[in-house]
C-alpha cells in the first residue's frame, strides 16, 4: 500500500471498513434483486400483478371456498366456487388401498407406516452400516406378509388385489433398492476395459434397456414372457413388472454413476492401487463413494422419475395409486370431482419427491469434505 | 537443522550429506533392459538400474524423458513390454497377487498427493494399514499419528485434506505411504504443483526420512536436495539413463553433453 502524497510505502496494514450502506440489508436486497433498473422493475411489477391475479383465486377454489365437511355429492354440485374435499372424505380409502379387501386394509397400512419408519430410520448416516441391509430384508419380507397374509392367521390376499399406495411405495422402494447396486455393477463393468466380454454384456444391457421406453418393457414382461415359459409356470404379474422396473432403472443409473466415475481424477485409482488394495477394496472405500456422492443429484433425478413412472404399471392392469384414483371417479354421483382426485394425490406423489430432494440436499451438504484434491 | 550464519549453503549439503546413513550393496529393485511403449512412442529404452537397500536415488531430466513412468514402473501403475523388474525379490508380472505383495512393500507420493478427499487425514493414513495389512483399528490409528508427528502436523489429523494447504497436504501423503511401513519410497515429483514457500517443509521431511535410511528413488527438478540426499543422480533423456554418477561429480564433472545441456538450463539462476 503505497500513501499518495508523499509516494512511501504505509507500513500499518489497514483496518476493513464496512461496505456501502445501500449495498447490504432489506433495501440493498430488494434493489439489487427486484428493482435493479427501470426494465427489472416493469418485470418485477408485471410478475406481482400475474400473482395477484392467479394466487388468489386459486386459495380461494383450494381452501376458503372448498367444502370440508363430509356432505354427500348434492351438496358439492351446488357448490361451484371451490373445491370439493369431501369427495375425498368419501373415497380416500378406495384411492389409497384400491381393491385391497375393504376389512384387511389395516394391514397394508401398518405396512406403509412401517416402511416409512424404516426409510426415515435409514436416513440417519450414523445407521448406515451392514446391519441395515437386514433390517430392510427384514422390513421387505413383514411387508409382504401382511399383504400378501396367508400365515399368521391372516387371511390370504392374492396379489392382484393389491393397491393404491402400498403398490406404488412397493414397486418404487424394492426399484430403488434393488435397482442401485445392479447400477454399480453395470457401471463398473461398462468401464472395465480389460474385461472386454464383460464390458460389452454391460453396454449391451445398458443401450437395449434405455432405448425402449418403461411402456414396452412392461407390455414384452407382462404379455410376452408369459409366451417363453413353459407350461405352467406363470411368474405373478406383479413381479414381472417390478423386475421390469428394476431392469429399466439400473440401466439408466448406472450412466449416471459411471459420470460420476469418470469424473473422478486419475490419480485417486493410483493412489489407491499404489496403497496395494485390491480391486474391489479400491472401489468399495475409495472410488465409488465419491463417484456416488457427486452423483447424488442426477441419482435424485433419475429416483424422482422411476417414482413417478410407477403409475404406468397401470397399463398392465395393476392397481397403483393413480389407477386406484381414476376407479374412484366411476361412481356417477362423484364423477365431476376428478380434478381433487388428482390435486389429492399430485400431494402425496408430490411429498414423497419433495422429501427425496430435500434429503438428497441434506446429504450433499452432509457429505461435503471441502474442496477436491 | 540450525541455519548457522556464515555457513554456506554448499557447507550446509556436505554437512547434512554426511549424517546421510550409507547403502548396503544388496539390491531391492534390478530392472533389466525394461523397455516400454506408450503405443507406437518408445518412451524407456533397455534401462538397466538396479538400486541398493538404503540407497537414495534422484531422477532428473527434461519434461517427457520417461522418468516419471520409470519409477511407475516400479509398482505397476505402468506396465513394461520386455524386459525384467525385480522388487525385493518378486519379479513383476500380470499377476495380481505379485503387483498386490509389491505395492505393499513400495511406498509412492505423487506430484499431486492424491489424498482422498472424502476421508479425514486419519482415515487416509489408516486405510491402507487396516485395509491392506490387516491391522486393527487402534494399532493403525497410533502408527498414524507416531507418523503425523514426525511429518508434524498431528494437529490435523481430523480435518479433511481439502482444509490442508498443499504443503500439509503432501507431508500428509508421505506418512500415509510410511504407515504401510514400505522397504521403498518412490516420489514422482512430490515439490512440483507447491507454492514455493511450501517446498522447504517437504523437502524437510524427505530429509529427515532419508537420514532414517530409507531407500528412496525421488524424480524432482530439486538439485539442492540432490545433492544433500542423493548417493546417486540419474540423468535421463529420450527414454534412456544417459548418465549416473555421486552426485559431487554429476553437477561438477557431468560427462555428457546433454548432461551439461540440461544442468545449463536449471542451474542459470
Amino acid at each position: 500500500m503505497t500513501d499518495p502524497t508523499t509516494g512511501m510505502s504505509n507500513p500499518e496494514p489497514q483496518a476493513a471498513r464496512k461496505p456501502p450502506a445501500s449495498s447490504v440489508g432489506v433495501l440493498g436486497w430488494l434493489r439489487g434483486n427486484l428493482f435493479n433498473g427501470w426494465f427489472n422493475s416493469l418485470l418485477t411489477i408485471l410478475a406481482l400483478y400475474l400473482l395477484w391475479q392467479v394466487v388468489p383465486p386459486l386459495f380461494n377454489w383450494l381452501f376458503f371456498d372448498a367444502i370440508w365437511a363430509n356432505v354427500p355429492a348434492e351438496v358439492c354440485r351446488e357448490n361451484r366456487e371451490g373445491a370439493c374435499w369431501a369427495f375425498i372424505r368419501e373415497r380416500y380409502r378406495l384411492i389409497l388401498f384400491g381393491t385391497y379387501p375393504f376389512d384387511q386394509q389395516w394391514r397394508p397400512l401398518v405396512g406403509v407406516l412401517m416402511l416409512l419408519a424404516v426409510i426415515g430410520f435409514s436416513c440417519f448416516r450414523r445407521f448406515w452400516r451392514p446391519w441395515l441391509g437386514l433390517v430392510w430384508l427384514g422390513a421387505l419380507a413383514i411387508y409382504l406378509t401382511l399383504l400378501g397374509g396367508g400365515v399368521f392367521g391372516l387371511t390370504p390376499v392374492r396379489s392382484d388385489l393389491w393397491g393404491g399406495l402400498p403398490l406404488t411405495l412397493l414397486l418404487a422402494v424394492v426399484g430403488i433398492v434393488v435397482a442401485f447396486p445392479l447400477s454399480l455393477l453395470l457401471a463398473l463393468g461398462r468401464r472395465a476395459e480389460n474385461m472386454p466380454i464383460v464390458k460389452a454384456i454391460c453396454v449391451g444391457y445398458i443401450e437395449l434397456i434405455r432405448g425402449v421406453p418403461l411402456i414396452s418393457l412392461l407390455f414384452m414382461a407382462s404379455f410376452m414372457l408369459p409366451l417363453f415359459m413353459p407350461t405352467g409356470v406363470t411368474i405373478d404379474a406383479l413381479i414381472r413388472a417390478q423386475v421390469a422396473i428394476i431392469v429399466f432403472v439400473s440401466s439408466y443409473l448406472s450412466e449416471v454413476i459411471r459420470g460420476g466415475l469418470q469424473a473422478l481424477p486419475r490419480g485417486q485409482y493410483e493412489g489407491a492401487q499404489a496403497m496395494g488394495l485390491t480391486y474391489w477394496q479400491m472401489q468399495r472405500k475409495i472410488i465409488l463413494p465419491q463417484a456416488i456422492k457427486i452423483s447424488i443429484p442426477p441419482i435424485v433425478n433419475t429416483y424422482l422419475g422411476m417414482f413417478k413412472d410407477t403409475s404406468l404399471v397401470a397399463i398392465v392392469s395393476l392397481t397403483d395409486l393413480l389407477l386406484a384414483t381414476r376407479q374412484s371417479f366411476a361412481d356417477p354421483e362423484w364423477r365431476q370431482f376428478f380434478v381433487e382426485g388428482y390435486v389429492f394425490i399430485a400431494c402425496i406423489y408430490w411429498s414423497f419427491c419433495f422429501f427425496m430432494s430435500k434429503y438428497s440436499q441434506h446429504l450433499e451438504r452432509a457429505l461435503s469434505t471441502g474442496h477436491k484434491t | 537443522m540450525s541455519d548457522t550464519q556464515g555457513v554456506t549453503a554448499e557447507e550446509k549439503h556436505c554437512e547434512a550429506a554426511r549424517r546421510m546413513p550409507a547403502p548396503d550393496n544388496e539390491a531391492i529393485i534390478e530392472m533389466v533392459d525394461v523397455n516400454k511403449w506408450f503405443g507406437q512412442f518408445h518412451v524407456l529404452k533397455d534401462i538397466n538400474l538396479a538400486v541398493n537397500r538404503k540407497e537414495r536415488i534422484v531422477v532428473c531430466g527434461p519434461s517427457g524423458s520417461g522418468k516419471s513412468t520409470l519409477i511407475r514402473c516400479v509398482n505397476r501403475l505402468e506396465e513394461h513390454q520386455a524386459g525384467r523388474i525385480v522388487v525385493d525379490g518378486v519379479e513383476l508380472t500380470n499377476d495380481i497377487k505379485k503387483i498386490e505383495q509389491i505395492r505393499r512393500e513400495v511406498g509412492m507420493v505423487f506430484q499431486h498427493f492424491n489424498l482422498f478427499p472424502h476421508l479425514s487425514v486419519l482415515e487416509n493414513l489408516t486405510l491402507g494399514p487396516i485395509w491392506v495389512k490387516k491391522q486393527p483399528k487402534a494399532d493403525a490409528e497410533a502408527t498414524a499419528m507416531r507418523y503425523l508427528e514426525r511429518v508434524k502436523i498431528p494437529e490435523q489429523a481430523n480435518k479433511y485434506p481439502g482444509q490442508l494447504s498443499g504443503g500439509q497436504q503432501q507431508r500428509v501423503a508421505i506418512a500415509r505411504s510410511l504407515c504401510m511401513n514400505p522397504k521403498v519410497m518412490l516420489f514422482d515429483e512430490p515439490t512440483s504443483a507447491l507454492d514455493p514457500e511450501m517446498i522447504k517443509e517437504v523437502l524437510d521431511v524427505m530429509i529427515e526420512l532419508a537420514e532414517t535410511g530409507m531407500t528412496m528413488v525421488v524424480v524432482t527438478h530439486e538439485m539442492g536436495f540432490a545433492r544433500t540426499v542423493a548417493d546417486r543422480v540419474i540423468f535421463m533423456d529420450g527414454g534412456e539413463v544417459i548418465e549416473q554418477n555421486h552426485p559431487e561429480e554429476f553437477f561438477h564433472n557431468p560427462e555428457s553433453e546433454r548432461t551439461k545441456a540440461f544442468l545449463s538450463q536449471i542451474l542459470k539462476h
